[in-house]
């Protein structure tokens, strides 16, 4: 697996945004090694989740450019993208399909092998022991959440997590629990990304902020 | 990579399943619009022999046109389409399972059904085999062009009627190269022609459409 030295840097350089007439941000620089958690942060409509999305090649910049190991993401294509979880504002998860079958498909189409033992395991970390056999329409916004974010427990081989508002409508205990999977996470040497209006309780090596304001 | 496909087809057909009424639509949209014509033209023989190619085509086309806009609707209201995006499978392949899955739920039954139908317009049974070739090659051609104007669209207000008006001149060869195979065939002259050209469109269509969708998606979801 990934080790400490081996993780890949992301790298942005110079990025700007405009979305329609607004300019969201400009300039903007940063370097994310291994183990480093890089928190995004700023209010509503400040560029947040632009920011989010550039970074993982779902939208481009207006101008500037991420780099991934060296390499422009843009060529980079599903080579960094087997490499990624992104989580985004929208849970991704199917009204007629179980729990256990959203975290299935959602694996699988990142690429990850799980088998159902792994899936249950995930959900049961996450407090949704006995719900991964119920239609997602029954769960509440907050464990369809959990349900989203079970897949992290199954994603450890993966050097970058790009979390956009993890703890959006999770309570303390699964807050807990999402922080402590990113810690380990981040023990094991990979990088993590993400924007909250929690102050996170997340130990981590090196904890970078940025704030969306101020540039 | 192919359990990556499997799994989306396999979901698609799940998600299908679950939610029957959507397929019901589509195919009772095609029943009902074919058996129309028969009470409303009237019940001479000659005539609906001549009419029932072309009215059993123009139906089909409708109907899967009235599936179109469903292909990455969901996936994209509820967040699924950016893991799809940001899947580790090159997106034209899976563009291409996404179609296949519409087509299995949206075109193959109407395909199935159609032999049905055409006996309501006395089609000579012999030559309903052409039929029925005529549109298992030609509904996923209009299944693969309409991804391209699904996935241009997606995310647009009133993007069905803009739908609708950029795929339709497209889907006008399908028809009368399909309509026409079906009307050779009841002629008598065969419409081996006709079906040799929907294969080749069909062949030349799988290999470009899921691509080109693919690009359509990237950019509609920025």
């Amino acid at each position: 697996m990934e080790k400490k030295t081996g993780t890949p840097s992301l790298e942005a350089v110079d990025l700007h945004c405009v979305r329609g007439e607004r300019r969201l941000f400009g300039a903007l620089s940063f370097t994310l090694r291994g183990g480093e958690l890089l928190r995004i942060a700023g209010d509503n409509g400040s560029g947040k989740t632009s920011l989010l999305r550039i970074a993982c090649g779902l939208l481009e910049a207006t101008s500037g450019e991420v780099f991934w190991a060296g390499e422009d993401i843009r060529r980079l294509h599903e080579e960094f993208w087997r490499q990624l979880v992104y989580i985004g504002h929208a849970n991704a998860i199917k009204d007629d399909l179980t729990a256990a079958e959203n975290l299935h498909v959602a694996c699988t189409l990142a690429g990850v092998r799980t088998q159902p033992a792994r899936i249950s395991e995930a959900l049961r970390l996450l407090g949704l022991a006995g719900c991964g056999h119920l239609p997602a329409r029954a769960l509440s916004q907050g464990q369809r959440r959990r349900t989203a974010l079970a897949r992290l427990a199954l994603s450890e081989a993966m050097p970058l997590w790009i979390l956009d508002e993890p703890f959006a409508a999770l309570d303390a205990v699964a807050v807990e629990q999402v922080q402590n999977l990113i810690a380990e996470h981040l023990s094991r040497g990979a990088a993590v990304i993400l924007t909250t209006h929690l102050e996170a309780k997340i130990t981590a090596s090196a904890v970078r902020r940025i704030d969306l304001e101020a540039t | 990579m192919l359990a990556a496909l499997r799994c989306v087809i396999h979901r698609d057909l799940l998600l299908a399943a679950r939610r029957s009424s959507d397929v019901l639509t589509v195919l009772l949209f095609f029943v009902i619009v074919v058996s129309l014509f028969p009470l409303g033209v009237g019940p001479d023989p000659a005539l609906l022999r001549t009419i029932a190619p072309g009215v059993i085509w123009v139906a089909a086309l409708l109907a899967s046109m009235l599936a179109l806009h469903r292909m990455f609707a969901s996936d994209h209201a509820d967040g699924t389409l950016e893991q799809i995006l940001l899947g580790a499978t090159p997106l034209g392949m899976t563009v291409a399972a996404k179609i296949l899955a519409h087509w299995l739920i949206s075109g193959l039954p109407l395909v199935l059904i159609s032999p049905v139908l055409a006996l309501q317009f006395d089609f000579p049974r012999e030559r309903l085999g052409v039929l029925i070739l005529s549109l298992a090659l030609g509904t996923p051609v209009l299944s693969l062009i309409g991804a391209i104007g699904a996935a241009l669209t997606l995310g647009l207000r009133g993007g069905g009627a803009l739908l609708s008006l950029l795929i339709l001149p497209l889907y006008v060869p399908v028809l009368i190269i399909g309509a026409g195979a079906a009307e050779a065939a009841v002629s008598g002259l065969g419409g081996q022609a006709q079906l040799l050209l929907l294969g080749a469109l069909l062949v030349f269509a799988w290999a470009f459409a899921p691509w080109a969708a693919a690009v359509a998606l990237r950019i509609s979801t920025e």
